[in-house]
């Protein structure tokens, strides 16, 4: 009990601070016309690499300096952060749509429909990841629904191995056997006894996945294979930033780091919320 | 009146062609309590999920029948075969954290089978389930119904499955070691409920143990099994004043006493089981599989 105690509070404060910088950076992305101090595309050489503002030679209105081109980081990050979490969401849920329903149904049923459906999340994983993105984001075109797309069609895999043993492991407990017995068709059995199990680990396992999609996308902007070139995007920049490593650290450092905890808050945010919505675990 | 469950020669293999269950027969009668006594791994709850039709895809019945109240369950379509199932019987079973869903509160999960498969309004079932947990004696319905079920203790939980178990009045209850997971104060407590409800609703009961002790205590037959046969069958009186087969004599000698708990420790005799292993033996040779 006291130990469920100590891991529910860790957790807690896990929460608020991932979900806090969760929050910050989405609602900054959201308002970013009202909240961006300047113009994202906005170039001027008179202000070209202009260094962040506690250090000699800032301007201010430019807190985190300027690029090469002259133009606001941190007004480019918070843009950034439009398409970065658009794909998240959008590439998260539609991978964890797919692979939840086929995992649950793998590891409900079992039998041929668990048979196919593992032989191919094993030809499907076999495949180098960010091989696969680069290869489908070639064939499908750049663009923001491609790479949504090529993102879930890579990595809907991780729900469906995960929720498929899960779903398995429920379905050998008495509860879904008494359910059996009460007269309940298989159907309904998946859905109403176990689901509702399996719900933490998708949640959990869905915020992962944002986080890795934001990385995917940083991927593939980077080697400019992802939206159009002119909208700011987290890769796009650190690519950028890359080139004028030693004339402005900043213009590579501020959107790894923005990148990193981004990333990083997803993910301890998705186990903060497992940790916090399973029953068992307190 | 109809025989409750009529089990006649019921054969049932695995994938390699191994028997686990040779031709049992058994009957429980209205109202009565059947013991199903053997030591674990003779295919006891086998039998349980035989008669509940939830046999693990693995194991399959390849003769003899099921009735129930006269239904011949492998004469039914599967639908039929669930409705019949899930309308006269219920399942007290062995470890009762896993038999409750683990995200679901109590009370939903006691209501919902009265409403969505027995077509109860919730207000009936509401009033119902409320009865049952007075009947199981637990003190707080309210709480217990909003709790989840790691919320309850393993005693709790047991009456609340009792109560689960009860609450639609099925003519026929498998209880498959329902006291073998608890502590050994709350099993004697269970034991009564279990007992008590019996008696007050007149349900019959097919009731899975290992223990001499509770077969004593709580049925009017027994049925002795081995290896996935009956070996005797008798009044639970006159099985303990006369053992007719050398197995429930060596299984009695294996029994522990209040007076000398080591004797607990004694293993069955080892020529009687070496006895019993030929005769099976043979009786698997002389066996042919029907549908080859
Ligand atoms: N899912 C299963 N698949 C195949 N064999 C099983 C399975 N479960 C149990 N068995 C075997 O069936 C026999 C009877 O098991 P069981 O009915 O659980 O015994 P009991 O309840 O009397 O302890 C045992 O030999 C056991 O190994
Ligand atoms: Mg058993």
């Amino acid at each position: 009990m006291d130990e469920g105690r100590v891991s529910r509070h860790r957790a807690g404060a896990k929460l608020w601070l991932a979900g806090g910088w969760l929050l910050l950076a989405l609602l900054a992305a959201i308002l970013a016309p009202l909240v961006a101090p300047q113009d994202p595309l906005a170039q001027d050489l008179m202000l070209e690499r202009l260094p962040p503002f506690w250090i000699d030679g800032a301007e201010p209105g430019y807190w985190l300096g300027t690029d090469s081109l002259g133009r606001d980081l941190l007004s480019r990050l918070i843009f950034g952060g439009r398409i970065a979490f658009i794909v998240a969401f959008a590439a998260a849920s539609t991978a964890c749509l797919v692979g939840s329903a086929l995992g649950l149904v793998a590891g409900y049923f079992g039998g041929w429909a668990d048979r196919v459906i593992s032989r191919i999340v094993d030809v499907w994983m076999a495949f180098p990841p960010v091989l696969f993105a680069i290869l489908l984001v070639a064939v499908l075109g750049t663009g923001l629904s491609s790479v949504v797309l090529a993102i879930a069609i890579i990595d809907w895999t991780r729900f469906c191995r995960v929720i498929r043993a899960e779903a398995m492991g429920q379905s050998r407990m008495d509860y879904v056997e008494n359910a059996r017995i009460a007269g309940y068709g298989r159907v309904g059995i998946m859905l109403r006894e176990v689901l509702p199990n399996v719900v933490p680990s998708i949640v959990a396992l869905l915020s992962l996945e944002m986080g890795i999609a934001i990385i995917v996308e940083a991927i593939l902007s980077f080697v400019n294979l992802s939206i159009s070139t002119d909208d700011p995007t987290w890769g796009g920049i650190i690519a950028e930033g890359r080139l004028s490593i030693h004339q402005a650290w900043w213009v590579l450092v501020f959107p790894l780091v923005t990148l990193i905890l981004t990333v990083l808050s997803f993910s301890q945010f998705g186990e903060a919320l497992k940790t916090r919505f399973d029953p068992v675990l307190w | 009146m109809n025989t409750c469950l009529d089990i006649a020669k019921l054969s049932a293999v695995l994938p390699n062609g191994q028997r686990v269950l040779r031709s049992v027969s058994l009957t429980v009668q209205p109202g009565e309590v059947r013991a199903l006594v053997g030591e674990s791994g003779a295919g006891k709850t086998m039998i349980g999920k035989a008669v509940l039709g939830v046999l693990p895809s693995s194991v399959r019945i390849v003769e003899g029948d099921m009735r129930l109240e006269g239904e011949d369950l492998g004469k039914l379509d599967p639908k039929a075969r669930r409705t019949l199932i899930g309308a006269r019987t219920a399942l007290i079973p062995q470890d009762p954290l896993t038999a409750l869903n683990p995200s679901r509160r109590i009370g939903p999960q006691m209501t919902d089978r009265l409403v969505r498969i027995l077509g109860w309004s919730g207000e009936k079932a509401d009033k119902r389930v409320r009865q049952l947990l007075d009947e199981v004696q637990i003190r707080d319905p309210e709480r217990v119904l909003r709790c989840y079920p790691h919320e309850l203790s393993g005693g709790m939980r047991q009456r609340v499955l009792i109560a689960g178990a009860f609450v639609a009045e099925p003519r026929l209850i498998v209880a498959d070691e329902p006291t073998t997971a608890l502590d050994v104060t709350v099993q004697k407590q269970i034991l009564r409920l279990i007992a008590q409800l019996q008696r007050e609703h007149g349900t019959a009961i097919l009731f899975v143990t290992h223990d001499l002790g509770v077969v004593a205590k709580i049925s009017q037959k027994v049925s002795v099994l081995y290896a996935g046969k009956v070996v005797e069958e008798a009044d639970t009186a006159a099985l303990f004043s006369a053992p007719q087969h050398p197995y429930t004599r060596a299984l009695m000698a294996a029994t522990p006493r209040y007076t000398d708990p080591f004797a607990s420790l004694k293993p069955v005799d080892e020529a009687v089981l070496a006895g019993l292993a030929a005769e099976i033996a043979s009786a698997d040779k002389a066996w042919r599989r029907p549908h080859g």
